[in-house]
């Protein structure tokens, strides 16, 4: 594949379907159905590069693969590359796709070609902000990736589409423009705009703290973490379906493989310096918001709470500085993508018919909608984190990172299983449980052959990732390992520390106790 | 052979949930039945050949699972004697529970979906007992806990049976946070998850400390209490245990499978699996022994006033968990086994003999409205019979006795034998909980099958006898939610305990002119089977569990076999072997006298001890204090975060405040919200060109 400018095509198939949902001939009906097709024909094409990628990608080969570097002017590249992290969300992006273009295709019947564009631009951006490797080049994709989302939410959205967009951009803004002045100060202390040298060097200490504070500012609002996750209710609630699905599939991803791309390789001192502020806003954020969660009445406002919780255990994983924790924080953020985006769907299926979000219009569902309360039930135990789903192995790895981290966070986020057990069954107890009594909630059909199609390879998904995580774990070992090499030196060591212990007879043996123990070792 | 036995019950779940109405109620029936049989068959030999000596253990690999640094786990089934025990227990009762639900479930019209849960518990069971590491077993453990909030709120349209499970699942889940932390715990000391690494490595771990929330602890003590926790939860032991008596809303054959024989003995096969571990800590042992002792105490005091069949069964379970857990926190693991081998049997035998009562009585479950049955049920009342003598542990010493008697007296001489405070105490409440055992098994039998008829006054009944001059059989689910209206004011009878009681003169006597009949075939060849389960185990079985010398043989070291202490326990004093057996009948004697000969009794014990009677009716008042002390409160703290943080504080502060700051009214935000996009973008492009500049100009 080298010399196979593979990145740079998988960002130029949806640019180009983009200006040709814009700007083909026709009438109203014919470009809206040109535009469908074009959109989801050129999702399918990524689709099938991204698998070429994955197929291709070495494991064991070079940290960075399929590179591309092409001098613009001055300091300008265009420099493109990914390791096994980014190859893994890119992966994420175009399997969500094509699910996105199939999601909006009756949903959404008014400019449709404007809106299939917004899609196929997002996800131009996407792959831009995962395959780039010069810094100038990620922070355009990095920002400009929101644009279409603020389109989305704000000519496709509900009623207060308008407040929910500002919210969006007043958050960002102020991340953006701190980001972008330590960017500068970096190159110009480094001397250059290339990731990976960046990732090597050594900034000095104490200036460390301050470049951390404002990477952190930009990406603690796109995570989001509390206290600065109060326009993600709010965006998701007015998003289309399809938007909603992207937002919480890649979009919040952006601000992980942010912390995992910039702050704990280039700023290793100040991440463990700063240990406490991550974790003292991810306990908080674990049990706030699931406490918020379990109040909501609208379904779409609840998932967004619990995206938060969610998110709260991928900033855990991260800063445990070991590899069960940062490797967990990865699967979290992945199997999220996955379960938070399906729900939406699930929450868009029902919203489709009845026009409602609000929780307390639906109930008995499982009666005339056995199909659908078999995958949302399966989408819903993968949000509690049940083993054998994809939530548990990423939950239970970041968690056990966090462990040995400390055992304060460990105990307060752990508690996060126990919350979202609650709120979880308690949605899906009143809208899919419950007696058929509402005469319009009984006349709704059972998913239909494209909900299915949209839903079931989620699910397919969702259970590979449960049961066989090593697909997906083996190709960020080595980069997880990069970043730990990077980090092991400025970590202190947890509150742990278990002293040895001498060998005794067990309780119960006094005297007696030597039978018993060499009884126990024929078993082995 | 293992991986048959373990997977042909995914296969029949994924086949029956997924072909569903596809394929028919038949089909699936006969399907997930016939695997669960073979899987049956399969495991019986496995049993044999351990207890022959034919058998040793040994790990079947299946897959990769995670690897992550030093934390590596795999898919693996693992085989020895203590996952024999649980591999017999498992399959046959779940074989036997597939077959009877054929007859009790026969009416509902959700049958493939009932199978389908069914099997796909008993493979989670599986997947729990055979594990080699304790993620998989966490698997299990969780997915047990699935197939648990599948089946108690199977009757969705009932909000009773939807909260029920959803507290079975949250309770649970308080359980596994100290699971959880143990595990992570776990790893953290001996940097594996597998189980023969972390028992073969505990006996060194004496006199280590750990760091553990800002204090230094033990570490054994930590790592065993943790673990304990979950496991206090999956078997409802006291303070978790709130969830048991409320998942008797799931149908009964559900009750019998999970919630008597096997998902809730789970917590003691956990102990006894890591038993090695638990070897190393006399406090966390001594912590099993009471927490064990207080449960069985509590339950059984509950069970004494509890009127509905399948609540006092519920906790009569409860309180048998609390033995094994005694047992084992003295360390007679081999005892606590062999009762929770033997209690699986009679356990499951009394639910499903009470499933046959509720079944000819037309879903009626209050036992004030039963009496007088045994001539027209005589087949259950027979199974029952072998249920109670086996729970009441009847016996001779040395001649013969049912299953209890072998096991629940095993367990009372070790907790004398091991000669602490904790095992003294454990005694003490070991026999007291056997009078009470005694006698609310009694109530129950007498309640149900002697005495006079009282069932006009059941609304079941009253439906019944109207239906079948009317329009036939009513239809299940309306049944059902007529159910639910009756329970309420049962539920509430707390308030006004005096008012009610069985053998109260208030209740309505007289059949009514109903007639109950027999269960059919299906229900009542699993009777029969676990009724021959409930008479001979104890006495086939006995020697290889708890002898001091076959024990060691038989076991292998797969749990931490005390031959010392079954030694002693032939030692004890003869008041001490004959306590079991003296509160066994005084229990019996007790019952007689209330319920048969002068049942005027309870109606005047109720009035004078009303506070006591009241406080046992309401368990404890622990759904109450947890509702007050857990569920209002979060809730409220939820709605505060909400109202007054997120928007009271957060947005008020932030962008809501910002707008009015830059712009100072609502107009402002009305420009923003035109422009912004522009603006945004510009501020971003100037950055850029700024940073373009800047790079190419040095």
């Amino acid at each position: 594949m080298n010399g196979f400018p593979i990145l740079t095509i998988m960002i130029a198939v949806p640019a180009a379907a983009a200006l040709w949902c814009l700007f083909a001939p026709g009438d109203e009906a014919t470009r809206a159905n040109n535009a469908r097709w074009s959109a989801l024909i050129a999702t399918l094409i990524d689709f099938a590069l991204g698998v070429v990628l994955w197929l291709n990608y070495d494991a064991g080969g070079a940290q960075w693969q399929f590179v591309e570097h092409v001098d613009l002017f001055g300091r300008f590249a265009w420099a493109m590359g990914i390791d096994g992290i980014a190859l893994l969300l890119i992966m994420l992006s175009v399997f969500l796709m094509p699910i996105c273009i199939g999601a909006s295709w009756e949903a959404i019947s008014k400019r449709v070609p404007e809106y299939m564009a917004a899609f196929l631009l997002m996800e131009t951006l996407m792959i831009g902000v995962f395959g780039a490797q010069d810094l100038f080049l990620f922070y355009i994709f990095f920002e400009a990736g929101l644009i279409p989302m603020y389109l989305i939410i704000g000519i496709w959205g509900g009623a207060e589409r308008i407040y929910a967009s500002y919210k969006f951009f007043l958050y960002t803004l102020l991340g953006s423009v701190l980001m972008l002045i330590a960017m500068l100060w970096m190159v110009r202390e480094a001397g250059t705009t290339d990731i990976p040298t960046l990732m090597a060097h050594d900034f000095p200490v104490q200036a460390q703290t301050w470049l951390w504070l404002a990477f952190f500012a930009s990406f603690a609002v796109k995570m989001p973490m509390w206290p600065v996750h109060t326009w993600l209710p709010d965006a998701h609630v007015q998003a289309p379906t399809a938007g909603s699905v992207i937002l919480a599939g890649v979009l919040l991803k952006m601000g992980g493989y942010g912390f995992i791309r910039f702050l704990l390789p280039m700023f290793p001192q100040a991440s463990a310096e700063l240990f406490w502020v991550v974790m003292g806003l991810s306990m908080v954020a674990i049990v706030y918001t699931s406490l918020v969660a379990l109040v909501q009445t609208d379904m779409k406002k609840l998932i967004a709470y619990s995206s938060v919780a969610h998110m709260a255990f991928v900033t855990i994983g991260l800063f445990t500085f070991n590899r069960q924790g940062i490797e967990g924080a990865m699967l979290v953020m992945l199997s999220h993508g996955l379960v938070s985006g399906a729900l939406f769907l699930c929450v868009g299926v029902i919203y489709d018919r009845l026009h409602t979000r609000e929780i307390a219009r639906y109930g008995g569902l499982a009666t005339n909608m056995p199909r659908y309360a078999i995958l949302f039930l399966l989408f819903t135990m993968a949000s509690v984190g049940l083993p054998g789903t994809s939530g548990f192995v990423g939950e239970f790895l970041s968690l056990m990172g966090s462990y040995q981290a400390n055992s304060w966070v460990a105990f307060v986020a752990t508690t996060g299983i126990v919350l979202g057990a609650a709120y979880m069954l308690y949605l899906y107890r009143r809208v899919v449980y419950g007696v058929l009594d509402k005469p319009d909630v009984a006349a709704m059909t059972d998913i239909n052959g494209r909900e299915i199609a949209l839903l079931v390879p989620i699910a397919l998904v969702v259970m590979w990732m449960g049961i066989y995580p090593e697909s997906f774990i083996q190709p960020m070992r080595r980069d997880v390992g990069v970043v730990l090499a990077r980090v092991d030196r400025a970590w202190p060591g947890g509150d742990g520390r278990p002293t040895a212990g001498r060998a005794a007879a067990p309780a119960h043996g006094e005297g007696h106790g030597a039978p018993v123990v060499a009884a126990h070792g024929v078993a082995h | 052979m293992i991986k048959l036995i373990v997977f042909l019950p995914l296969l029949a779940a994924i086949v029956g949930g997924l072909g569903n109405r596809a394929l028919g109620n038949t089909v699936v029936k006969l399907l997930t039945t016939g695997l669960l049989f073979v899987s049956c068959a399969l495991s019986w030999p496995i049993f044999l050949g351990f207890l022959g000596g034919g058998m040793t253990a040994h790990v079947e690999p299946v897959l990769t699972f995670i690897r992550s640094g030093d934390m590596s786990v795999d898919w693996a089934l693992r085989v020895d004697t203590l996952t024999a025990v649980m591999l017999v227990v498992v399959t046959s009762v779940s074989a036997l529970v597939h077959l009877y639900s054929w007859g009790y479930m026969a009416e509902d019209p959700d049958q493939p979906r009932f199978f389908s849960y069914l099997s796909l518990f008993t493979f989670a069971m599986l997947m729990l007992v055979t594990s080699d590491n304790l993620v998989q077993m966490f698997f299990g453990w969780e997915g047990v806990g699935l197939a648990s909030y599948l089946l108690i709120g199977f009757w969705y349209h009932k909000p009773s049976a939807n909260a029920a499970a959803i507290k079975a699942f949250v309770v649970n889940r308080v359980g596994d946070f100290g699971f959880s932390l143990g595990i992570f715990g776990t790893f953290l000391v001996f940097g594996t998850v597998s189980i023969p690494a972390i028992l073969a490595a505990a006996p060194g771990m004496a006199g280590s400390t750990i760091g553990f929330l800002g204090g230094r602890v033990d570490t054994m003590t930590l790592l065993c209490l943790l673990l304990f926790v979950g496991a206090m939860g999956k078997s409802a032991q006291l303070g978790l245990h709130t969830w048991l008596p409320d998942a008797m809303e799931g149908p009964t054959p559900v009750s019998a499978l999970i919630h008597a024989a096997t998902m809730v003995t789970a917590g003691v096969f956990m102990v006894c699996r890591l038993s090695p571990m638990f070897e190393m800590s006399q406090t966390a042992l001594t912590v099993v022994t009471y927490v064990g002792a207080a449960t069985a105490l509590f339950a059984a005091t509950v069970g004494t006033v509890q009127t509905d069949i399948k609540r006092v069964i519920a906790y009569s379970t409860c309180s048998q968990l609390g033995y094994m857990f005694f047992a084992a926190g003295v360390g007679a693991y081999g005892a606590a086994m062999f009762h929770l081998f033997t209690h699986a049997f009679f356990k499951a035998l009394l639910f499903l003999g009470a499933g046959s009562v509720i079944h000819a009585m037309h879903h009626e479950q209050d036992m004030r409205f039963y009496g007088a049955l045994r001539k027209h049920i005589p087949l259950t009342f027979l199974a029952m019979m072998a249920g109670t003598l086996a729970i009441t542990g009847v016996g001779i010493v040395d001649v013969f006795g049912f299953a209890g008697f072998y096991s629940k007296d095993a367990i009372i001489e070790a907790t004398y034998a091991r000669g602490t405070t904790a095992g003294g105490i454990a005694f003490f409440v070991a026999v007291v909980a056997a009078l009470l055992t005694s006698f609310y098994s009694w109530r129950l039998v007498f309640l149900t099958f002697f005495g006079k008829a009282r069932w006009a006054a059941s609304e079941h009944i009253q439906h019944a006898v109207h239906d079948a001059h009317g329009h036939g059989h009513d239809d299940h689910a309306a049944a059902h939610a007529h159910y639910a209206d009756h329970a309420a004011p049962d539920e509430g009878a707390g308030s006004e305990p005096h008012a009610h009681d069985a053998g109260a003169d208030d209740v309505k006597h007289g059949t009514a002119g109903y007639h109950p009949h027999e269960s059919p075939f299906p229900m009542l060849v699993p009777l029969g089977v676990l009724a021959f389960g409930a008479i001979f185990s104890g006495f086939l079985f006995h020697t290889p569990f708890l002898d001091a010398e076959h024990g060691v043989e038989f076991w292998k070291g797969s749990v931490a076999f005390d031959a010392h202490l079954m030694h002693a326990m032939h030692g004890v004093p003869l008041w001490v072997k004959l306590s079991a057996t003296v509160v066994m009948v005084t229990g019996f004697l007790l019952a007689l006298w209330a319920y048969i000969l002068d049942t005027s009794i309870p109606a005047r014990f109720t009035s004078t001890f009303r506070g006591l009677y009241a406080f046992l009716l309401n368990k404890w008042y622990f759904d109450e204090l947890y509702h007050v002390l857990f569920v209002i409160p979060a809730f409220a703290i939820g709605r505060f975060f909400w109202r007054r943080g997120d928007q009271g504080t957060i947005d008020r502060f932030g962008p809501n405040g910002i707008a009015k700051l830059v712009v100072g009214s609502g107009a402002a935000a009305r420009r923003l919200q035109s422009g912004y996009l522009y603006t945004y973008a510009l501020v971003m492009l100037l950055g850029l060109a700024a940073a373009a500049t800047w790079a190419m100009t040095r």
